[in-house]
């Protein structure tokens, strides 16, 4: 079968396999997503208390408290707990910026048998970088319209 | 002797050995009491996946030689293929050997396809024994078509587990209680299916397609086998299979396995079961030849299913081709009924 015959016979299994998928559980999905990102957050916050009661303030408060948690996002990776984490929790464990500090370390782990330059740090960016791109992108665009608001 | 697309062997080629080696993961299933070797953990002692999913291929290949009474200069050809690009595990895992080297890519149906052709070379007196191997490694393949291991996503119900794990058998024109009595070659399936995600959907059509022409040419009905094999179609995949031979009035629900669908004792991450080169040829050459060997299963069609995209493809949004081919064994052992 080509052509036209070939394309209608195709929608009609499409349409038979989707009506087959399992659902994804929205619903469960949301719930862990709130609970991870919120307990991911409410750590953050309890760290920001924790900083500014010992004299922090300002960017250096907010900085001190995204390095924190920079660097158990990517211990944590470094020894396979934040993958299972993640396999769980929705999205709530991708969004707050351990997320992106795994998305960094997991190609900088997983390429390291390509060499320390070729691979580490050539992949480091793989899934990350599309992160970066979009996220300064649409940063210019808010950028432009809070100017001319 | 052909018929179709069906090659009848008239020498009726022998299974002579069989050895498969098997993850840890995959040892809890049912076929762990049946692998001849399972890995303690998942380096297998190299430095890298890919080494060790190599290791583990040459290994079952000098096992399933070693089984066979052989030596290296004994076997005419070795036809093998794996999932990484540019088939290294098989390429790399020939340099062990002494034997030639004919390297196949057929995704997951390697193994039917190696078994197919290893025994049109043995039927046709080119050969007198072949080896037919494949395997693949949940991470070598993870990294190559998914993410990297670490990175921490959720993975869709639809997904499927690679299997960690290689088989080999020695096809051989004498010795050997299994025959390969006929083989089916496949044709390339696309339904337009374009999820990745969703392997069994895009590789049922191509496996119906098999088994049916198989079917046809061979005069046999559904109920002529014992088992009907398919590779890695997984749950979902399974269900769409037996829906689409209903449709054209052959029911293979009582005796049709999937070996995706039954390679994993609990189901949990792995979703919709087990996928991957290595899937079908771990059961096969463990579980399935062994019962065969035993002659409890008289009558087997094995179609290992293939889905031939790669990322470059699925990135370009382009839907998925899949293959099929079919061999059709039958036990030759005293305990058959």
């Amino acid at each position: 079968m080509t052509g036209k015959n070939a394309q209608n016979c195709n929608n009609n299994y499409l349409k038979y396999v989707r009506a087959l998928d399992p659902p994804t559980k929205h619903f469960k999905n949301c719930l862990a997503a709130f609970g991870v990102g919120g307990l991911i957050c409410t750590i953050g916050q309890f760290l920001r208390y924790m900083l500014e009661y010992a004299g922090l303030s300002g960017d250096e408060l907010a900085g001190t408290v995204s390095v924190i948690l920079i660097f158990f996002g990517c211990l944590l990776t470094g020894f396979g707990v934040y993958d299972r984490i993640g396999r769980h929790a929705g999205a709530g464990s991708i969004v707050p910026i351990t997320g992106f500090a795994n998305s960094v370390t997991s190609p900088a782990i997983e390429f390291r048998t390509e060499g320390y330059i070729y691979g580490t740090a050539a992949k480091m960016f793989n899934v990350a970088g599309a992160i970066i791109v979009y996220g300064v992108f649409s940063g210019v665009i808010v950028g432009i319209i809070y100017y001319f608001l | 002797m052909k018929k179709g697309n069906t090659l009848f062997f008239k020498t009726r080629p022998r299974v002579r050995s069989y050895a498969a080696i098997c993850g840890s993961k995959e040892k809890e299933g049912v076929i762990g009491n049946y692998a001849d070797i399972t890995l303690s953990d998942d380096m297998y002692g190299e430095s890298t996946y890919e080494k060790a999913e190599c290791k583990m291929l040459s290994g079952a290949i000098s096992l399933a030689v070693e089984k066979g009474g052989l030596t290296d200069c004994d076997i005419d050809a070795m036809l093998s293929g794996d999932l990484l690009n540019q088939i290294i595990s098989a390429s790399f895992a020939a340099r062990d050997f002494e034997f030639p080297f004919l390297g196949l890519y057929s995704a997951c149906s390697t193994m039917s396809e190696s078994m197919l052709l290893s025994a049109a070379l043995v039927d046709s007196g080119f050969a007198c024994n072949c080896v037919a191997a494949t395997g693949s490694h949940f991470a070598s393949a993870e990294r190559q078509y998914r993410y990297p291991l670490e990175l921490g996503c959720t993975r869709p119900p639809q997904s499927q587990w690679t299997v960690t794990g290689a088989g080999a058998c020695v096809i051989s024109d004498a010795v050997g209680k299994i025959a390969i009595t006929s083989a089916t070659l496949g044709r390339v399936r696309d339904w337009g299916v374009t999820d990745v995600n969703n392997m069994g959907a895009a590789m049922a059509p191509a496996a119906a397609d098999t088994i049916m022409r198989h079917f046809k040419d061979t005069g046999t009905k559904p109920e002529d086998y014992d088992m009907i094999i398919t590779g890695d179609l997984g749950a979902l995949g399974s269900r769409i299979l037996k829906d689409l031979m209903w449709e054209k009035s052959y029911d293979i629900s009582s005796n049709h396995v999937d070996c995706g669908e039954i390679i994993y004792k609990v189901i949990e991450d792995e979703f919709q079961g087990g996928s991957g080169a290595g899937c079908s040829a771990v059961v096969m050459n463990s579980y399935v030849f062994t019962k065969m060997n035993a002659g409890l299963y008289k009558k087997v069609l094995f179609a290992a299913t293939g889905a031939l995209l790669s990322t470059v493809s699925s990135g370009q949004g382009e839907s998925i081709p899949c293959i099929s081919h079919a061999v059709e064994l039958e036990s030759l052992a005293a305990g058959a009924q």
